[in-house]
């Protein structure tokens, strides 16, 4: 179904509503920087359980998406660090919680597959490793790579600067990280913002993320981290 | 029982030897700890470029107001070089696995004689995960490790084959600790630098590996600047 034309601006919980219980939810930022942290805030109090995450980190057990975790709203966790957030590990290893780790460059290149088109991914890393336990593994010209499947997920919450009506979207400093490739490979995708500018206003050369991706825009709330990233 | 050095010589020593390691024009990954330290030392007539996996290239030192909008890979803010520029995370591992960097600095638990690199997780203790680690030293062009020589109890860390887990298989190309430099070519480790308290027989008995001996070995560089400053 083709997404609107005009992207609707909702509040944080009406966002959160697009997320039910069981969905797999992708969530920019990289530490602290790039989370939508006021979408998160909202899906935080909206309680909605069973969650599979796929984040590159867990952030901390009290900042952004790390407090999902801590709530025990997420059953698995898909990342490439989770060493901050100390209630990952807990769980995990209470067996509350499913945990699959990718070297990060390998986990942006599955979401990119997902969202490009691609069957998979054909890389180096890990290859030798325990990462490579369960995966093919081709050899191209002699050399050895581990073959990884696209991941993709039903809805994503992304962080971005600025955005026009129609969602195109621009974004500012290490703030970028995963956000424009999950903006590719969700079914819904919701950007948080610091501002919407009337159409026309964003230079086109400068859109990293057009706004064809996008389904709904979030204004950023009075929230602390929102108000320092 | 050779002589242990504070923790905070350790450290500078390692970084300061590292940072002779570099060309002008080189574009470069630190890790965090050690490796963060070698900024500090890179002679003024070598321009490094600094890329952070989280979507920096050309990263500089600390602000003097911190901004959560630009921050490396560990979470602290960096101001953006003047010629820097940011990129999100797919062309930021692209630059990684590509080749595009000329080094990567990282610590390590265990280093293997044929440069086998393990610094990621110990079985039994909760698992971090491994971030850029496994990327970066698989497309670096050159991995260079710095690491205290043994680890807190005096165990060797650098040894014939690792017993953890693994990053990456024979990547490592340079190994800097605060008693010696080796160097690893074609599976072949060799001692190439040694510091002025341990002799070739202390080194022996903390290395847990078989390596030959640079003939001249010299004294490891750094260390007399190290004492000029004291």
């Amino acid at each position: 179904m083709a997404k609107k034309v005009i992207k609707p601006v909702v509040s944080a919980a009406e966002a959160a509503k697009y997320v039910r219980p069981g969905m797999s939810i992708m969530i920019g930022g990289f530490n602290y920087g790039g989370i939508p942290y006021t979408l998160v805030e909202a899906l935080v109090e909206a309680g909605t359980g069973d969650l599979t995450l796929i984040s590159n980190d867990t952030a901390y057990e009290d900042v952004g998406h790390g407090k999902l975790v801590a709530k025990g709203q997420v059953k698995k966790v898909i990342a490439s660090h989770v060493g901050l957030n100390k209630k990952t590990g807990q769980f995990f290893m209470e067996g509350k919680l499913e945990l699959v780790l990718y070297p990060q460059g390998t986990f942006v290149e599955c979401i990119r597959a997902a969202g490009f088109g691609l069957g998979g991914v054909l890389t180096p890393t890990g290859v030798g490793t325990v990462v490579e336990e369960g995966k093919q593994v081709i050899k191209i010209n002699g050399q050895d790579y581990l073959l990884d499947l696209p991941l993709r997920a039903d809805v994503a919450f992304i962080r971005a600067y600025k955005a026009d009506r129609m969602g195109n979207l621009t974004y500012f400093g290490t703030n970028r990280n995963f956000n424009p490739i999950m903006a590719t490979a969700a079914d819904y995708v919701v950007a948080e913002v610091d501002s919407v500018v009337p159409i026309g206003e964003l230079d086109p050369n400068e859109v990293v993320t057009p706004g064809i991706l996008i389904d709904a825009l979030v204004v950023k709330g009075d929230n602390y981290y929102a108000n320092r990233t | 029982m050779p002589i242990e050095l504070s923790e905070e010589r350790t450290r500078h020593r390692i970084a300061r030897r590292i940072a002779k390691e570099f060309h002008d024009g080189d574009v470069v990954n630190l890790g965090i700890g050690i490796p963060t330290l070698v900024s500090d030392y890179i002679p003024e007539d070598v321009r490094i470029i600094f890329q952070t996996e989280n979507g920096a290239i050309g990263a500089g030192p600390a602000p003097e107001v911190p901004d959560l909008r630009f921050i490396g890979a560990g979470g602290r803010p960096f101001v953006i070089m003047p010629g820097g520029c940011f990129v999100a995370s797919d062309l930021s591992f692209g630059l990684i696995r590509g080749g595009h960097l000329d080094a990567t600095v990282l610590g390590a638990l265990q280093v293997s004689q044929d440069g086998d690199l393990a610094n990621w997780m110990v079985p039994g203790k909760m698992v971090p995960g491994m971030g850029g680690a496994m990327d970066l030293v698989v497309g670096a062009r050159r991995v260079i490790i710095a690491t205290t020589h043994t680890t807190k109890r005096g165990e060797p860390k650098i040894v014939r084959k690792c017993t953890l887990p693994l990053t990456a298989k024979g990547v490592v190309k340079l190994i800097v600790t605060e008693f010696a430099v080796f160097s690893i070519e074609k599976g072949q480790m060799k001692l190439l630098e040694i510091a002025p308290e341990v002799t070739l027989e202390d080194i022996k008995a903390m290395t847990d590996a078989d390596f030959t001996v640079a003939e001249p070995l010299i004294s490891m560089q750094g260390v007399e600047e190290e004492e000029e400053e004291e």
